[in-house]
């Protein structure tokens, strides 16, 4: 079996695995990091949604052995220590989940789009969150915390700032 | 593999148990109130004291934070720093009864929210009935969790009482103290280490209840779901995230026709293949519920089992197979919808009269649903430690099942395999990714079993998405003729229904006859209701809202047409038919009570503001519709333009399930129903041709994303009626709603479901 180094979470990892392992079954069954969810195994329902360099993929649809030297980003390393994002926070403010199962996906493909677009529009979440599916029916919430998380880290950064909008101006 | 086979005396299997009591949760006639009779008769009495005593000795979880709290009761323990821990007894499988029923207790027991953990209960007969369904969690505990929580308080203030020397009735608990009228108080903390566990346990019957107008904790918004850090962190919560010393991975292929049994496989390939450990076959009892033939295979990893499945070849025999087929049941259905059923379900005056006279209007409409499907987000599946015993000891079994009611396992092991419960151990999974319905069957519990046992090594069994969909227990199909009168006045006054319906295995498909109390048929003077049934053998079962999440797409919908051919407001055609406010089924307080649905139908109208004029192509909906002991109306309003591409814009809900226990929660679970229901009707429906399902996974079988969510707009009436479930009542009026909102926009009436095989689209 051959073996390669991934960095997950910042952290390299060393495996014995087959190259055609998806990455989902890697994470979840060779490296017991399981917030990474099997829904469909055909890229229809995002419940595995990763960021490979900051960008959203499907865990269940790409060969674990392709993504060697790549940053890759689980739900596991969202938050740093226990610090959350604001993402995370709004999820557990507004009481998002319902069964939960698909939330790490939401959250990611949820990450991944303020990463892009830090104040998103309607529009733009139907577009990034359409490819992630949620059996409970939790997409109200969703949106409601995604929009509170862009005004929380806007808030956050315009705080930050404000002592030196005198030279702004 | 030698399978258990004389228990053919066990008559009730444990899905039949299941459904019937299903079926008895969610109807509201007679044979359920004597249900709910004999649980409250057991509930009041014996029941309760013993949850009441503490049995510290016995308990056999030995966590260090049970070690330094001590026992007031079956669901509540004291820490020394005064921390409450309170059990959640019951699998939260989405409908968030982790978080509501521990507030009950809470609320009670007069501690902060702040100051309470929450901690899974084991699997234990003195938790009682571990089970959810039917949306009987809150209806079935409030009263027990309720007397938990007051019987710990009332040791406290006990403690207290004696600690202060002063009467008890001068002390009350609130905010994680016994405040005495003085003003003086003492923390839990305090009281906790005072010998707290000396107190009396408290006779149930003596203990009192706050009043609504005390409640801190129920009826809170801001009290959010318990397991949320955690999910949002991704740490392991679900059964398909389980992980024992020595597991092994486990996959399993079963005959694409229902109850094909298995003759041979390519076996020697299979076991050839990367990571693959183990393969075998494994023969069923020919009960989908049970155990059906298939092919087992075991491997290193998930990747490498489902990745061996899809290079199995098999032989299957087909003789006892499904032969089923929807273009075979839609075309026998159609023949016969014009005459009437050969079995009376309901019969009162005489509507043939009232049908022959000329002075009246007669309209009469084909109703046609699908086979849809549950699709849980989170796989089937199930870990299974199978070990045999040696020198003469049992053999033992460890699960760990995501399941509606958990202790189920105990009966599968012993239909299948002869397992006494002393044999089995069964562990609670902390959240369960979504069941619908879906899982109150054990027959994914006896497979994990089954491989487990073969194979000689502990197994996690995990379904692929396609197992799932081929695989489940449908909501069946269904046809429905109805036939109405109106007066010259235009009211209704006659109703006819012919059901035609489905048995499987010759009993009635959950959901697939026709109630004698379904509404309007009590209202009326003349009224028929028939049915047909034929058998087949696709298995079917509850699904969210059984009976009702069909019939009322039928019923509501063809009330609509009638309002339209008396020339008559919705609205208020709809309140006519309540009539004067009572209990629709005289002395059963668990039926539709025509008042408080006149009060929802009311309140949706109002907030959605019905009657307004609106822009061509767009349309209000209304529908009410009773299940589960809630009554909720829904208002859709909606565009449809000229290629039927429909949006729903606002879905407008008025519910009254009386006083409401976790508003954020009650919230998400008329959210999730909104969507549900409109995924459901939009796009999907299982077909099946020669006995196999023909959908596979999710791009076959469309299901609702954020893009085509509707805003949802949420009113409650908080009445004095004892609080009742919101698991599902509120799915059943949005399909109606939206279908009667597309008449309104376009003028076409949608009498077949899905949406899409009209040629609509979101
Ligand atoms: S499991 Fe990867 S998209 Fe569904
Ligand atoms: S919360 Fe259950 S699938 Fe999304």
């Amino acid at each position: 079996m051959p073996t390669y180094s991934l960095k997950i979470n910042g952290t390299e990892q060393q495996l014995e695995a087959d190259p055609a392992m998806p990455l989902l079954w890697v994470l979840r069954d060779m490296l017991g990091m399981v917030g990474t969810k099997f829904g469909c195994g055909i890229g229809q329902c995002g419940a595995c949604t990763i960021h490979v360099d900051g960008q959203p993929m499907r865990a269940c649809s790409i060969p674990a052995s392709a993504l060697v030297g790549r940053d890759i980003t689980t739900i596991e390393g969202l938050a740093s220590d226990t610090n959350l994002t604001a993402l995370q926070q709004a999820w557990i403010d507004l009481d998002v989940p319902q069964c939960g199962y698909c939330q790490s996906g939401q959250l990611m493909s949820a990450a991944a789009l303020l990463e892009s677009k830090p104040n998103p529009s309607d529009d733009d979440i139907d577009a990034a969150m359409a490819g992630n599916y949620c059996r409970c029916g939790t997409y109200v919430r969703i949106r409601q915390a995604i929009h509170q998380a862009a005004a929380s880290k806007t808030a956050m950064f315009y705080d930050a700032t404000e002592k030196n909008q005198e030279d702004l101006v | 593999m030698s399978l258990h086979n004389d228990n053919k005396n066990l008559i009730e299997t444990v899905a039949e148990k299941v459904e019937q009591q299903q079926l008895a949760e969610s109807s509201s006639d007679g044979f359920s109130r004597r249900g709910f009779l004999k649980v409250t008769g057991i509930a009041g009495g014996g029941l309760v004291l013993a949850m009441t005593m503490p049995s510290i000795p016995s308990f056999a979880q030995t966590s260090n934070d049970l070690e330094s709290t001590i026992e007031l009761n079956a669901f509540v323990r004291v820490g020394s720093d005064g921390k409450i821990q309170i059990y959640a007894a019951h699998p939260d499988i989405g409908q968030g009864v982790k978080t509501a029923l521990p507030m009950i207790v809470a609320e009670e027991l007069g501690v902060k929210w702040e100051d309470v953990d929450v901690l899974m209960a084991p699997i234990d007969d003195r938790f009682g009935r571990q089970g959810v369904g039917g949306s009987t969690a809150i209806p079935r505990n409030f009263q027990l969790l309720r007397e938990m929580g007051a019987s710990a308080r009332e040791m406290f203030i006990g403690a207290a009482a004696d600690a202060m020397n002063v009467p008890r009735d001068e002390l009350k608990a609130e905010n994680s103290r016994v405040v005495h009228s003085s003003g003086k108080s003492m923390s839990f903390a305090e009281l906790a280490k005072l010998g707290i566990q000396n107190q009396p346990v408290p006779d149930p019957g003596t203990l009192k209840f706050k009043d609504r107008s005390e409640y801190t904790i129920l009826g809170s918004s801001d009290i959010t779901g318990i397991d949320n850090y955690n999910l949002v962190n991704g740490n392991p919560l679900f059964g398909v995230d389980i992980s024992i010393p020595e597991m092994k991975y486990a996959a399993y292929h079963k005959c694409p026709s229902p109850r094909g049994k298995v003759v041979s496989a390519n076996l020697d390939d299979i076991k050839k293949l990367p990571g693959i450990t183990d393969a075998f076959l494994v023969e069923g009892n020919g009960d989908a519920r049970l155990l059906l033939d298939g092919v087992a295979i075991i491997g290193t990893s998930t990747w490498a089992v489902f990745n061996a499945k899809q290079q199995l070849e098999v032989e299957w025999d087909y003789t006892t197979a499904s032969k089923d087929s929807w273009t075979d049941m839609v075309a026998r259905a159609e023949a016969g919808q014009n005459q009437l059923g050969d079995q009376i379900v309901k019969e009162v005056g005489n509507v043939d009269n009232i049908f022959a006279d000329a002075a009246n209007k007669t309209i009469q409409s084909h109703y046609q649903y699908p086979f849809i499907s549950h699709i849980c987000l989170e796989p089937m599946n199930c870990t299974a430690d199978y070990r045999k015993g040696e020198n003469g000891v049992d053999d033992t079994v460890e699960l760990w099942p995501p399941h509606q009611f958990p202790a189920r396992a105990y009966e599968v092991a012993e239909q299948v395999f002869g397992m006494k419960k002393e044999q089995v151990q069964i562990n609670p999974v902390t959240r369960v990714g979504g069941s619908f319905g879906r899982r109150v069957y054990g027959e994914y519990i006896s497979e994990a079993i089954a491989i487990s046992k073969q194979a000689g090594v502990p197994v996690k069994l995990t379904w692929t998405r396609e197992d799932c969909m081929r695989h489940d227990f449908f909501r069946a199909g269904g046809f429905q003729t109805l036939k109405a009168a109106l007066n010259p006045e235009g009211k209704l006054v006659a109703w006819q229904n012919h059901f035609v319906g489905i048995t499987v295995g010759d009993r009635p498909a959950s959901g697939a006859r026709l109630r004698d109390v379904e509404f309007p048929m009590l209202n009326l003077d003349h009224v028929k209701g028939t049915q047909t049934t034929f058998n087949i053998g696709t298995p079917c079962g509850p699904l969210r809202a059984p009976s009702a999440n069909a019939t009322s797409f039928v019923v509501q919908s063809f009330i609509h047409e009638l309002a339209l051919a008396a020339g008559r407001d919705h609205l208020e055609f709809l309140l006519e038919i309540m009539g004067e406010p009572r209990w629709f089924e005289p002395d059963n307080d668990r039926s539709l009570n025509t008042g408080r649905a006149a009060d929802v139908i009311k309140l949706a109208a109002e907030k959605a503001g019905w009657g307004k004029t609106l822009p061509a192509g767009q349309g209000l909906g209304l529908a009410f519709h009773f299940s589960h002991r809630a009554h909720v109306a829904e208002v859709a309003h909606v565009s449809v333009d000229a290629n039927k591409k429909l949006k729903v814009h606002k879905v407008t809900v008025a519910v009254d399930v009386g006083p409401i226990i976790n508003m954020s929660g009650a919230r998400s679970q008329i959210e999730g129903s909104v969507v549900d229901g409109l995924s459901g009707m939009v796009g999907q429906k299982i077909t099946m041709e020669n006995g196999e399902v023909e959908q596979t996974n999710f791009h076959e079988y469309p299901v609702l994303r954020i893009p085509a969510t509707p805003e949802i707009d949420i009113h409650f009436i908080e009445s004095e009626y004892p609080p009742t479930g919101l698991g599902e009542p509120a799915l059943p009026p949005l399909v109606p709603a939206v279908a009667n909102a597309i008449y309104a926009a376009n003028g076409d009436r949608v009498r077949h479901l899905p949406l899409t095989d009209q040629g609509y689209s979101v």
